[in-house]
């Protein structure tokens, strides 16, 4: 008989045995060496074991008998240290074997991300028994706290299962959302969600920077942003590395794995190998499905039968009860391809296929993966689905209507969530109202109060008539925000309050979406919401927002830009118009224009010089003026008491206090202030957004004026006494704006809609309700009253830079 | 074919441009996906906007002067509007962004 020697008793090697000896069992003499002091075992089924939903002696594939009956030698518990080709000898740790046959199955090696204390006793990674011990036995420990680096599938497993033993786990993952190789952003923010809700902690876009010790044992994982996670112990699940080093030493091709042909032979006909340890045709594996494919090939050539190994699309599922996750073939790259989404908000439900032609080429679901299988399939097959593309979303079982309800949103809302904000109503009471009787708004009105005040609740009110009442109520027609979606403005943003929706995935979930990521019309809207109502949680997305926001200049005609630095209340220094009109000749500025908010514009700078001409603006003290915001622009002020004879108070110095107090925050559309020193209005303040005229007893605080497409004088929101009460109402009245207005509203439309007196309520007679707005406005200012020429200069200077220039090369 | 590595997926946000500056003009290249991009003319055809300073979305982009919107993969206005743009051969691979140096009018790369 001759000899084989097969390195490594994991799956692939446990599945081409079993082939070999099925197909002729007394072909080979069999040695089988393990690192592991044991044998096969289904290594997929660790995660169960680690949940407790399953023993190791369950998953046990081969055990002692098994070996015993088809006499495998077993060297269990001994590595393998190298090979001799030449005299055809494995050497293992006690003792060589001759084979006239080898077969290297090593598979991986976890992957150690190099971070200082990554040595440390209790840091571990998760891919054998041993490391599911460790695990398990930290569940024993009282009050265990464990960090896992990696939201992948293996991380994401590692923490589930720590968690259902009790500890207190969070999962630290340097993308943006979890499991990004396999899931979009909508999938991963459903998955987030249910983890969370298990009691997971869960961080994206966390940067690990050391491992902190004491006494050399773990302690406690630092990121770079300087907060610490203690932890008893520390899982990285960062990937995995062909484990290739036996066969390079050897001699054989090795590239990110042991190269291996058609036939799984390596660059030595009598060595062959299989498993996570090789690469073919450039590619490496991670996933059991192909491993057993290769295995079969292996043993037929063992054996001197033709076969071929192919490499087919591959599937994944997370193994997490509760998560209900599938994945399957490449949605992620690829050119000339089109999806097809499905969101069903109220289960918790997404779907998206990725069709390249009349092929499916990849597809991702969360919540109902039913049809996995059957997708799946279709990509294997690359079956032609052009005849059932209008439906396929819907799978299999589709008889024809069905499409997504756009009322499921708020169908999916508990009973006590708040609908109308202004007079408390929830669901119940007013689902409760119109099974009582009240079969319109206007009744629904009375009885309820719902939708009685600023109105921006209607269409919610109207969805819940249409949703208990049936087709025997006809909703007047509202305007969805845009194509991607069947809401209109008002109700994204009271759904995004009422269901604390904090990301922009979260919106395109839950409010039913129909496009992969919005369009052009509803990101920058959606972003706006998201920030205004969410000011820590929500981070600004430069990409939702329209170029003079993203570039901070507005872009002109000719695609340059223009620069406007902040002139307080219109006051200016020598230095500073020195340090303008420097910069103006430095970067050729073509023209420099006086505008009519007080300040100077420096109009057709090259896009790339930005970073520059800020720089410079920035060393002599300005920052910029926010002249192309949805936020605050201008407070426009006269020369009040210091210069003029009529002035009355100090309308420069309360202008200045207004603008250092305001500046930075983002609104639904721009707001401008002017404060004038007497009735004689030279600041022009009575058609600003909020305007102040200070007169002999005071100050009167106007709002809603308008000198744009429209002219309207601003109305009196109150008369105050002092400065600081002046500065308190403009405030509260700005926060109100930008917790309720429609995305490119300006105030004197909102106000129009809402009502004076509705705004009056809560910024003047309210005191407490006042109070609670100034607070929740600073709060968002901690965040957004910083210089963001300063921020751009210093973090992304370089996104004004080509990424390339080839024609300096073509011209060498 | 001449592929020529114009930098990391990185350097471009998610959603976002970054210009590419070659002898047939400025290309703008987009990214679309964590690991997708696509390189198409930075001139609009209407009236000579920047698209890479465009909102991207799913694989279109807007814009930013007068709102038109372009797919990147066919570089066809869409909607009522009639133009295209010209895309060029990009591929993403490892996490390197490769652009046919041949169509881009590259003489070393020939
Ligand atoms: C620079 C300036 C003109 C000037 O040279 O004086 C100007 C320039 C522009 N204005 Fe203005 N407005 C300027 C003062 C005004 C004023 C007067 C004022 O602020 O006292 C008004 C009337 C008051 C008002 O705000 O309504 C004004 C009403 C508008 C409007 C109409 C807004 C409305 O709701 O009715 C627009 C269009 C818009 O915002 O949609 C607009 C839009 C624009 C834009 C941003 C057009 C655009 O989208 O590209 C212009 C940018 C030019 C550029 O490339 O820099 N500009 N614009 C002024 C800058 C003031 C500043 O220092 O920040
Ligand atoms: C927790 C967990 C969950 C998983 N879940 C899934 C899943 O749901 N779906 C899926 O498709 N895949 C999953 N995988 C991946 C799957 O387990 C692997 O793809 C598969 O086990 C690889 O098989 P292999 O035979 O190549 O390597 P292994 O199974 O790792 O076997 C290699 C063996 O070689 C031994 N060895 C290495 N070097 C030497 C040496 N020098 N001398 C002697 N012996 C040596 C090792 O000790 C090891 O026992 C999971 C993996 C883990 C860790
Ligand atoms: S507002 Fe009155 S006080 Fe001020 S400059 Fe004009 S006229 Fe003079
Ligand atoms: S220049 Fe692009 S749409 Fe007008």
């Amino acid at each position: 008989m001759k000899k084989l020697v097969v390195i490594g008793a994991g799956m692939a090697s446990g599945r081409m045995l079993e082939h070999l000896f099925d197909a002729d069992p007394a072909a080979y003499e069999v040695t089988l060496f393990n690192a592991e002091p044991r044998g096969n075992y289904n290594r997929l089924m660790l995660s169960p074991v680690l949940s407790g939903e399953k023993t190791y002696e369950e998953i046990v594939t081969h055990d002692e008998a098994w070996y015993a009956d088809h006499k495998v030698t077993c060297r269990f518990g001994e590595k393998v240290t190298g090979i001799d080709r030449d005299r055809k000898v494995v050497i293992g740790e006690k003792g060589e074997v001759a084979y006239d046959k080898l077969v290297i199955a090593t598979g991986s090696n976890p992957f150690i991300i190099p971070l200082p204390g990554h040595d440390l006793e209790g840091v571990i990674a998760y891919r054998d028994l041993e490391d599911t011990n460790r695990m398990i036995d930290l569940g024993a420990q009282p009050d265990a706290k464990a960090v896992v680096i990696g939201g992948g599938l293996l991380g994401l497993e590692a923490a589930a299962g720590l968690r259902l033993r009790g500890v207190d786990v969070t999962v630290v993952h340097i993308m943006g959302h979890l499991m990004e190789r396999q899931l979009d952003e909508a999938a991963g923010y459903l998955l987030r969600k249910s983890l969370t809700e298990k009691g997971i902690k869960v961080m994206c876009k966390a940067n690990s920077k050391e491992i902190l010790g004491e006494d050399g044992k773990v302690r406690a994982l630092l990121l770079d942003d300087g907060t610490e996670l203690p932890c008893d112990l520390l899982v990285m699940a960062v990937g995995i590395r062909p484990s290739t080093a036996l066969a390079s030493e050897a001699g054989l091709a090795v590239g990110k794995g042991v190269h291996v042909d058609d036939q799984m032979v390596t660059s030595d006909a009598d060595i062959l190998s299989l498993g996570e340890c090789v690469e073919h045709n450039g590619a490496i594996f991670g996933l059991v499905a192909p491993l057993y494919d290769q295995a079969k090939v292996l043993a037929n050539t063992l054996l001197g039968k033709p076969d071929t190994f192919v490499n087919k699309e591959v599937s994944t599922k997370l193994k997490v009860t509760g998560c209900d996750l599938f994945s399957a073939g490449d949605f992620a790259e690829g050119e000339t391809r089109e999806d097809i989404v499905f969101r069903d908000p109220a289960r918790g439900v997404y779907k998206r296929l990725v069709l390249e032609g009349n092929r499916i080429v990849g597809a991702v679901m969360y919540g109902d993966t039913a049809d996995g299988a059957w997708f799946y399939s279709h990509i294997k097959d690359a079956t032609d689905v052009a005849e059932m593309r209008d439906t396929l979303i819907f799978g299999p079982a589709f008889q024809g209507g069905g499409t997504a309800d756009p009322l499921a949103a708020v169908a999916a809302l508990p009973d006590d969530a708040e609908i109308c904000g202004c007079n408390g109503v929830c669901k119940g009471t007013i689902v409760d109202a119109i099974k009582g009787g009240a079969g319109d708004l206007p009744s629904l009105k009375a009885q309820t109060k719902a939708s009685g005040s600023c109105g921006t609740c209607t269409g919610l009110v109207e969805q819940l008539l249409e949703l208990t009442l049936g087709d025997s109520y006809a909703a007047p027609a509202a305007q969805p925000i845009c194509a991607c979606c069947d809401l209109t403005h008002e109700d994204v943003r009271r759904l995004i309050k009422s269901k604390e929706l904090k990301s922009q995935p979260a919106v395109w979930q839950e409010l039913g979406w129909k496009t992969p990521n919005g369009c052009h019309v509803c990101r920058p809207a959606v972003n706006f919401y998201l920030l205004a109502d969410w000011p820590l949680e929500y981070q600004d997305d430069l990409q939702s927002r329209f170029v003079n926001e993203r570039k901070h200049a507005n872009i002109q005609k000719d695609g340059t830009f223009s620069v406007m630095p902040r002139m307080w209340g219109g006051i200016t220094t020598p230095d500073e118009l020195r340090a303008i009109a420097d910069a103006a000749d430095k970067f050729k500025v073509p023209t420099v224009k006086v505008t009519g908010g007080q300040r100077i514009d420096l109009l057709g700078v090259k896009g790339e010089d930005l970073p520059a001409i800020w720089a410079d603006l920035n060393r002599a003290g300005m920052v910029s003026g926010h002249a192309y915001s949805k936020g605050l622009r201008t407070v426009k002020t006269c020369v009040g008491t210091d210069h003029c004879r009529f002035g009355t108070q100090d309308s420069t110095g309360l202008g200045i206090k207004l603008e250092k107090l305001l500046w930075g925050s983002w609104t639904p559309h721009k707001v401008k202030l002017g404060v004038s020193g007497c009735p004689r209005n030279c600041a022009e303040a009575t058609c600003k957004d909020v305007g102040i005229v200070c007169v002999d007893s005071g100050y009167q605080v106007g709002v809603a004026g308008a000198a744009g497409m429209d002219v309207k004088e601003t109305e009196r929101l109150a008369d105050a006494t002092t400065e600081e009460e002046a500065i308190e109402l403009t405030t509260a009245f700005i926060q109100l704006y930008r917790e309720n207005a429609k995305y490119l509203d300006r105030p004197y439309k909102w106000v129009a809609k809402v009502g004076l007196d509705w705004v009056k309520e809560r910024v003047v007679d309210d005191l407490d309700s006042r109070r609670a707005l100034v607070e929740r406005f600073e709060i968002s200012q901690s965040v957004y009253r910083k210089d963001p020429w300063a921020d751009h200069v210093e973090n992304e200077r370089k996104r004004y830079a080509p990424l390339a220039d080839l024609t300096l090369e073509a011209a060498e | 074919m001449s592929w020529i590595d114009i930098g990391s997926i990185e350097d471009i946000p998610l959603r976002g441009a970054r210009v590419v500056k070659t002898p047939r003009g400025c290309i703008a290249v987009f990214r679309t996906g964590l690991q997708e991009a696509y390189a198409v003319s930075d001139t609009c055809p209407h009236k000579g906007g920047p698209l890479s300073d465009g909102i991207v979305h799913d694989r279109k982009v807007t814009c930013p002067l007068h709102n038109w919107v372009f797919s990147l993969e066919t570089g066809q206005a869409q909607g009522a509007d009639e133009g295209a743009i010209e895309t060029f051969p990009l591929k993403v691979d490892g996490g390197r962004i490769l652009l046919d140096g041949t169509s881009v009018g590259n003489k070393s790369a020939a």
